[in-house]
């Protein structure tokens, strides 16, 4: 995967993520353009499009459009599925997950996308090991008394 | 000073404001209050501002000071610290920053922390956006956490290797030795990227790639286990266990079986298998069954299993979801090359997307459709063609004109067929075709002879409906100049023939000259177009008044012309039948674009014309030596360049020669080679361009005339050509000449070539060549010089001459062979 862009049906940026190294203004363009042409199709279209020189596959939950630009090689219907995946993480973490969720606890979006794809590719493909990482991680966060010690690593 | 708000409430002030000012004024305000928070180092407090300063990234306000900051929250002890801090470095500090490398050292503690959490952290972060000075100096650690027992991190470890060697490939053998027991794992997530990992490796070298063959068995029993074994909860997706695993190991069997028999056959039973057996009531299945389909078609399968993948194709076709028909459609598109037959079976229902709503749903059958057509089904398909071609959107047209095109020049079963379907397409779609299929469609309605009149007549009707289409208004006009004399004569065969006068006709063409539709290089095709028609109307007094006319326009390239053409009227009105004949056959040109467009160059020529008057061929005396000049020798010379000729000058000369030969009054003559075969320009036409050139028609030979024989009184000329698109067959016409007071009758000319060579001598066109040059008689040689050797010709000549009879015998020879070389013109010795 090249990147992933959530957003509303405002063309608002939710969530970006770039596995490709690209400059701030041509992030901003390119995510700028691509958003105004999934904006544009229409309801009945297909969830796969070329735009440039990229395969997009992108799918709409309520009111946030999830967008992937993946790869020649990759397959598009398994990336809808990822797509599911991510969908069905935030669901259950959050509980019936909505646009507000993900807008005020994007960071916390961005902690769960990196447990499910790490460099564009799934890293885990349990849905119950992901989010058992995620509480784990969450609750390191939590306990604040909790303060890490310079151990040297263990061989 | 006060503790800076938190993030929620921050959200929460911006997205009251209503307007982008004032969302503006917000975030500037709070860049401010955390730009002093930086400056005063505060620690606690810095996780909470860069978290802010994120946050306003997104919205899309700079953030660029923050860049420092996630760099001292990754050196922090504090995992809350840590994680927001590898967050922001991942939005924030890209390869491309400055600060970027500074990152290294920290990533490389905590890749060695004690906190699992910590170091998928730094896996992570390394991961998705390290540079490759950075993966080199980390490659040694990623390697480490590949072997370790951590199902958790060694998954991340996969990845990173991943992203290690897309960055920097030299690294890729480091890591190889951790490989071996990857695939041993039970952990999905570890299997999962293993075979990512596995598969970029493979990808990426040969080496590797016959190094990991001896993977597929195991590859194929995990596959077995995962379609064989009962309901997992923690991997199911509807009914399917791990469908990413499967994916990515039907991905990874398709890279080891590609040119490999023994692993292709390793893998047919466990293909047919996944194939039969996968559920395809959801879109999980139907992601398996599409890349098995894939893997099939890739590998060295057997047709059976070839067979089911296409049946598979053929299925999703009919699906409901169109994002299964396009997938479908994108997979034929692929596989109609090797596998056309079994394609075609479906060809019905490729069609049948045509009408589908989605826009690229429609490019891809119509780029199947296309691939598909064939001469047994050329009808129907084009009938569905046509019709995708009046209603489809018009980013398509142009394509789609093209390949209509195309496909009916390949398999038109019959002329009249393929002129009506150009016909169809210029007038629904006209002013959408491509510049360049108005030269290729002269040359076709050229080349179909007997379509002439028919063609014309269409054309012009056309024309009286619509002059908007460019394309159609320019080819419509260049047929009206070449056949107009068809069409007043009324000639039609194919249909009912309509009245139409010459001044109708001219009417139009000059309602196109005025017209604001018309381009500027419609207007030089309608002003040609009537120049030619002074040679087949009657009306020539209206066109000379027409091009006078323009002899002042605006436009200099209907200027030049017109100036040209009044010149053609006033000094060189003898030669204007022989200009502006009808176009004989061109060849297609190998290159399928229009070449050099030939330059008019008005003011050269008439003094091009000067230069050129001595005829370089009518030296009697030293006919040997003449022989020899002009053909360069008969050793192993430069081979003469007889190429078209980019100054028309040069092919005035040569007419002029031809013509200077036979009598120099200026009457109007017939053009010498009028009895033989249409005398074929060469290069001249080779692509012709849109601003079609009147000189065109000239027929520029591309040798000089050569004496062949001159002998009491009765003169032999050669005159050569080049033939149809073989380069190696010579047309030579000959022409006798009898300057004696008495005519020479029965005069036969006879010829022979050495065996290397073929000989092909058509009909005189009469056998008394008149005395006093009064007339000559015209033969045509055809030549072929397969080995382009030099050509060496006897002649014998018998004839009765004033009552006796007469018998010679002479021998002509010379290098004749065509190289085409545009940017030359001819040499004339």
């Amino acid at each position: 995967m090249r990147f992933m862009l959530l957003f509303s049906r405002q063309g608002k940026l939710r969530l970006q993520k770039w596995y490709v190294p690209l400059g701030d203004q041509e992030k901003r363009r390119l995510g700028r353009e691509l958003v105004q042409t999934i904006l544009g199709r229409k309801a009945k279209m297909c969830s796969f499009l070329e735009w440039r020189d990229l395969k997009v596959v992108y799918k709409r939950y309520a009111s946030l459009y999830f967008c992937c630009a993946i790869e020649e090689q990759d397959n598009e219907l398994i990336t809808l599925e990822v797509i599911h995946r991510y969908v069905e993480l935030l669901d259950k973490y959050f509980g019936s997950v909505c646009e507000l969720d993900i807008i005020f606890n994007f960071e916390k979006a961005y902690f769960i996308l990196d447990e499910f794809l790490l460099g564009g590719e799934a890293q885990e493909t349990s849905k119950k090991s992901v989010l058992k990482a995620i509480e784990q991680a969450d609750q390191l966060q939590e306990n604040i008394d909790f303060q890490m010690r310079l151990f040297p690593a263990p061989s | 000073m006060p503790a800076p708000i938190r993030l929620r409430e921050l959200i929460r002030t911006i997205r009251t404001a209503r307007t982008q000012a004032e969302e503006r004024e917000m975030i500037q305000k709070e860049c401010a209050a955390i730009r002093s928070s930086f400056r005063e180092e505060d620690n606690t407090y810095r996780c909470r501002n860069v978290a802010k300063l994120l946050y306003m990234h997104m919205l899309g306000y700079p953030a660029h000071f923050g860049q420092l900051e996630c760099l001292k929250l990754i050196a922090s002890q504090k995992f809350t610290d840590k994680r927001i801090g590898y967050l922001g470095a991942m939005l924030l500090l890209d390869e491309r920053q400055d600060v970027h490398l500074l990152m290294t050292n920290c990533i490389k503690n905590d890749l060695n922390h004690s906190t699992q959490y910590v170091q998928g952290l730094a896996l992570c972060t390394l991961g998705c956006m390290g540079s490759s000075e950075m993966c080199r100096d980390l490659a040694g650690e990623v390697e480490k956490l590949l072997k370790t027992s951590n199902s958790y991190l060694r998954k991340k470890a996969a990845l990173c290797a991943v992203h290690v060697i897309r960055k920097v490939p030299e690294l890729m053998e480091m890591f190889l030795p951790a490989t071996k027991n990857l695939l041993s794992e039970k952990n999905h997530g570890v299997l999962h990227t293993s075979v990512v990992l596995l598969t970029e490796m493979c990808e990426r070298s040969p080496d590797m790639l016959s190094h990991f063959r001896k993977l597929v068995p195991q590859l194929v029993r995990i596959l077995k286990n995962l379609i064989m074994s009962g309901y997992s909860p923690e991997h199911d997706v509807s009914g399917i266990s791990d469908p990413f695993l499967q994916v990515r190991i039907l991905r990874l069997l398709r890279i080891l079986g590609r040119s490999d028999d023994d692993s292709s056959e390793a893998m047919n039973d466990i293909l047919a298998q996944v194939a039969t057996n996968t559920e395809t009531s959801k879109n999980v299945g139907n992601a398996i069954l599409y890349e098995t389909v894939l893997t099939i078609m890739d590998i060295k399968s057997e047709s059976g299993l070839r067979v089911l993948a296409i049946n598979i194709l053929g299925r999703f076709l009919l699906n409901n979801d169109k994002n299964i028909r396009y997938v479908a459609l994108t997979s034929l598109l692929k596989t109609v090359q090797t596998d056309h037959n079994a394609v075609q079976r479906h060809r019905s229902t490729i069609v049948d997307c045509l009408k589908d709503l989605d826009v690229s749903i429609k490019r891809r059958a119509m780029e199947l459709s296309f691939a598909l057509v064939n001469g047994n089904n050329i009808r129907g398909m084009m009938k569905e063609l046509l019709y995708f071609l009046d209603s489809c959107d018009p980013d398509f047209k142009a394509d789609c004109a093209s390949g209509v095109f195309l496909a009916a020049e390949k398999y038109a079963p019959s002329k009249r067929w393929h002129i009506d379907t150009i016909m169809r397409v210029l007038t629904t779609s006209g002013s959408y075709v491509r510049d360049d299929s108005v030269p290729n469609l002269i040359q076709l309605i050229t080349n179909s002879v007997e379509m002439h009149a028919y063609t014309v007549q269409r054309l012009y009707k056309a024309l009286l409906d619509d002059i908007s289409q460019q394309p159609l208004v320019q080819v419509s006009s260049w047929c009206i100049g070449e056949y107009g004399d068809l069409l007043v004569s009324g000639q039609c065969e194919e249909e009912e023939p309509i009245q139409v006068t010459e001044d109708e006709v001219l009417d139009v063409l000059e309602g196109l000259l005025v017209s604001n539709l018309s381009t500027p290089v419609t207007r030089g095709y309608s002003l040609t177009a009537i120049m030619k028609l002074s040679t087949r109307f009657s009306s020539v007094n209206r066109i000379k008044k027409v091009v006078s006319i323009y002899g002042s326009s605006i436009d200099v390239e209907l200027q030049q012309r017109a100036v040209e053409y009044n010149a053609m009227f006033k000094k060189y009105d003898h030669m204007r039948p022989a200009l502006l004949e009808r176009m004989p056959i061109m060849e297609k040109s190998s290159s399928n674009g229009p070449t050099e467009m030939v330059q008019t160059n008005g003011e050269t020529e008439p003094s091009a014309l000067e230069s050129k008057h001595p005829p370089p061929v009518t030296q009697p005396t030293n006919q040997a030596n003449d022989l020899l000049d002009l053909l360069g020798g008969n050793d192993v010379g430069p081979v003469i360049q007889t190429s078209m000729p980019t100054k028309q000058a040069s092919s005035g000369g040569e007419l002029l020669d031809l013509l200077g030969d036979l009598s120099l009054t200026g009457g109007p003559t017939s053009a010498p080679v009028s009895t033989g075969p249409p005398p074929l320009p060469g290069f001249l036409l080779d692509g012709l361009s849109s601003s079609q050139n009147l000189f065109n028609d000239i027929s520029a030979a591309g040798i000089p005339s050569m004496t062949a024989y001159n002998k009491n009184g009765l003169k032999i000329e050669f005159t050569f050509e080049r033939a149809t698109p073989n380069p190696n067959i010579a047309v030579i016409t000959i022409h006798a000449s009898n300057t004696t007071d008495a005519d020479m009758t029965e005069f036969v000319f006879q010829a022979a070539v050495p065996k290397t060579f073929q000989l092909q001598l058509l009909s005189p066109s009469s056998n008394v060549v008149p005395a006093m040059n009064q007339g000559t008689v015209t033969q045509v040689i055809r030549v072929l010089n397969p080995q382009k050797q030099q050509l060496r010709m006897r002649i014998k000549l018998t004839y009765s001459h004033k009552g006796s009879a007469v018998q010679d015998l002479a021998e002509a020879s010379g290098r004749v062979v065509w190289e085409p070389d545009p940017e030359h013109g001819v040499e004339t010795p």
